[in-house]
């Protein structure tokens, strides 16, 4: 019978020993997302991620507008990683336009972008917390947050939806104290985040429900082509800031931890990790940013490009984040696609849940660094 | 008005003489609207007091933003001391949704769902333009222009996202609202 | 100074742009001649050549190459190009749809993690396939042969330009719908002939 059925419609069998479960998308351990989850016992035999619940169109509405007004909603996927959205796309609109960036515009999107790699971070590592049960882990984050969140505040007028870059530059220069601030709270924050290894990276309860847990090995994740975090979890060095250097990465000092493990409490060391490298870049890029200049190209309205197509990549606060534009001679780009790197570590899925504990779940679902809002655009 | 007592008296106890045990229910019906009227004024103020500083606010994100929903449950803007917990897990305890964003086709069914799964009384705000009238996604395919077609709503919290301030503001609103409401 | 450097690379190694109707003139012309490798500067590019004549090559920079090819040879270019050229995964796959030449070109965006001489490359594989007016996804004529066998990380973007152009993609274990609601009945929403309202 159910041969003749389309696929969709086919009846499920009913087993007394397999349960299913729906988690999400109301679910303290969801977010906006549901996985639905097939459960023998106390462990996970079938998983079947559902996106989708944020799908706004973002690409469908970037064909309707121009390479400027374009700039708001693209950074909304992720709107507390908004800098590092628009880096892409304004490297791209700079290459199929012919802009060359002011020195001192490119130091300050280096700082804004690591600025906002570490509020990204802090942030998903308060959600993690939360999800492990770690009170104090979404208390001190959330709060350090905000130290950053200031800076950048100061240095672009808005707490997390900044639109701060455009093509040919940056929007506005920074207050005139802003480098001594800067280095003030940075050198704070990092004396912050070290202390974290003593309430939650050494803690015992956290290295027992993450070590071992969702093990993706090197093979595999390259095979389901992960990025970011999870592929330098598993021992993989792939960092686009090193690999393909943009705007002046190859000028400063910094390295891109990677480690060998693959398993969950790797997966959630290497953001960890990722802040001190922030913090470096930071302090070096103060140092060596030209300390006046103009800090911006100026645009013709409705700016035209050519009858190319532009593919540009930078690391993210999850990784590899790339705006693949087709232009056609219009202001308008003809097709936008923007390859997430939630999207594409979204299929790590499905790969790492089958087969765990249910209680793993949370531990290695939030330790993909997956944003649902950017992976479904 | 001696007569109208002393003619009332057997009127209330052939009334108390007819009742059996098919029309029980409707008496103690009226008997608790007797009451309501006498002491419901008072004793709604207290409930509405009651619930004024415990609002539990259901976990349900659906969109960006829930970041400054999460900031606003941080230390440094702390809406527990406005007697709004964090976001809590169980729909049956929570009396408080706040619509975080951006209301797809797809979300909005399940939206509804977990508010018509909550218990009464229950309060809706709307964080943010997306929830409003659609904000910056009004032309997209996939969104609702607002939730006022499947939510009542009771206070909109305008930005994009709110700072967690005006998020504050908007809860503190609310609780202004329940304190004048009627008790439900 | 990064941009004009990357324009200069890109004028010296840029060949002008064949279109799939060109392309019996381009074997002609390449069968008499010597093949033209001291066109490129990218080896890539002329490897593949030498491999699949039929396909063009529509840019090759340095850091990028675009290899257009038949639907028919997809899956055997893909396949030379992970074994031979040691590309291992793909980062994106995107639909362009282009309503006049009643095309949906699907383009593959494929990267290497192993090679690290290839890791600032990005080979661009596209090929069309046929549109149709009235679609009717999974059962018209607009399908292609899945690169799932070959690239396991194309799994979840193959179902989303499923359902966003209504590419089918025949091989691929699930051709579910993934991130529209489960009552969508209009057309793929990224083909230009859909509307977005008040536009």
């Amino acid at each position: 019978m159910s041969a003749k059925l389309p696929p969709g419609l086919q009846l499920e069998k009913v087993d007394d020993r397999i349960m299913t479960l729906n988690v999400g998308p109301q679910h303290p351990g969801s977010g906006h997302m549901r996985i639905i989850i097939k459960v023998d016992g106390d462990y996970i035999v079938h998983t079947d991620p559902d996106p989708g619940y944020v799908h706004r169109g973002e690409e469908k509405m970037a064909e309707y507008r121009n390479y400027i007004t374009n700039i708001p909603h693209l950074e909304r996927p992720v709107i507390h990683d908004s800098c590092n959205i628009l880096y892409p796309y304004c490297l791209g609109i700079e290459e199929l336009l012919g802009l060359e960036v002011p020195e001192r515009a490119k130091y300050l999107r280096v700082i804004a972008a690591e600025l906002n790699r570490c509020v990204y971070i802090q942030y998903w590592l308060a959600i993690y917390g939360i999800f492990l049960g770690h009170s104090t882990m979404f208390m001190w984050p959330t709060g350090d947050r905000e130290l950053l969140i200031d800076l950048l505040e100061k240095m672009t007028g808005a707490r997390v939806t900044h639109a701060y870059f455009v093509p040919g530059g940056i929007r506005n220069d920074v207050p005139p104290n802003f480098e001594d601030v800067c280095l003030r709270q940075v050198n704070y924050f990092e004396k912050r985040i070290k202390e974290y290894a003593d309430v939650f990276y050494d803690n015992p309860i956290l290295i027992s429900r993450t070590r071992d847990t969702g093990v993706l090995s090197r093979e595999d994740a390259i095979k389901l082509g992960t990025t970011g975090s999870v592929l330098r979890a598993s021992g993989v060095d792939f960092d686009i800031r090193k690999k393909e250097p943009y705007d002046v990465y190859d000028e400063l000092d910094f390295q891109s931890p990677t480690l060998k493990e693959g398993d969950s409490y790797a997966r959630s060391k290497i953001p960890w990790l990722d802040m001190f490298e922030s913090c470096r870049i930071i302090r070096d890029a103060l140092k060596k940013m030209p300390k006046s200049g103009s800090v911006r190209v100026k645009l013709k309205p409705k700016p035209k490009g050519g009858d190319t197509e532009i593919y540009r990549r930078v690391e993210s606060g999850r990784g590899a984040l790339g705006m693949y534009i087709v232009s056609k001679g219009k202001p308008q780009p003809y097709r936008l696609k923007i390859s997430v790197p939630s999207f594409r570590n979204l299929i790590a899925m499905p790969h790492l849940l089958t087969g765990e504990k249910l209680g793993n779940m949370p531990a290695v679902y939030w330790s993909l660094n997956y944003w649902p809002v950017e992976a479904d655009r | 008005m001696v007569n109208d007592i002393t003619v009332s008296k057997p009127k209330g106890l052939s009334v108390i003489n007819q009742i059996n045990s098919n029309n029980a229910n409707v008496f103690v019906g009226k008997l608790g609207d007797v009451l309501y009227k006498a002491v419901g004024t008072p004793l709604g103020m207290a409930l509405n007091w009651g619930r004024l500083w415990s609002l539990w606010p259901v976990h349900i994100e659906t969109a960006c933003c829930s970041v400054e929903f999460g900031a606003a449950s941080g230390p440094r803007y702390d809406v527990e001391r406005f007697g709004i917990i964090e976001a809590f897990g169980s729909l049956r305890q929570c009396d408080l949704v706040v619509v975080q964003g951006t209301i797809t086709r797809k979300m909005a069914p399940r939206l509804r769902l977990v508010y018509d799964q909550m218990p009464e009384p229950k309060y809706v705000i709307a964080m943010g333009a997306c929830a409003i009238t659609g904000g910056l996604y009004f032309d997209s395919y996939n969104v609702l222009p607002g939730i006022d077609g499947i939510l009542p709503v009771d206070v909109y919290v305008p930005g994009c996202p709110p700072r967690p301030e005006t998020l504050i503001q908007g809860c503190m609103l609310l609780q202004e609202k329940i304190k004048r409401m009627k008790a439900r | 100074m990064y941009v004009t450097a990357r324009e200069n690379k890109k004028n010296e190694g840029k060949v002008v742009l064949k279109m799939s109707s060109d392309e019996n003139n381009t074997n002609v012309e390449k069968t008499e001649e010597a093949p033209p490798v001291p066109e490129f500067e990218n080896p890539l590019a002329n490897l593949i050549l030498k491999k699949f004549p039929s396909a063009t090559i529509a840019f090759a920079n340095p850091d990028r190459t675009r290899v257009n090819v038949s639907k028919e040879e997809i899956i055997q270019t893909a396949s030379f190009i992970r074994d031979e050229l040691h590309f291992d995964h793909a980062e994106s796959v995107s639909g362009v749809d282009y309503p006049d030449e009643k095309q949906i070109e699907v383009v593959y965006h494929l990267g290497s993690y192993d090679d690290p001489s290839l890791s600032k490359q990005i080979m661009i594989l596209a090929t069309r396939v046929p549109r149709e007016d009235n679609p009717h996804p999974g059962n018209d004529t607009t399908k292609l042969s899945s690169l799932y066998e070959i690239f396991p990380s194309v799994a979840f973007h193959e179902r989303e330009c499923f359902e966003m152009l209504g590419v089918y993609f025949e091989g691929n274990p699930d051709n579910r719908r993934l991130l529209l609601p489960e009552d969508w009945a209009d057309i793929p929403p990224l083909r230009k002939d859909f509307d977005i309202k008040g536009r």
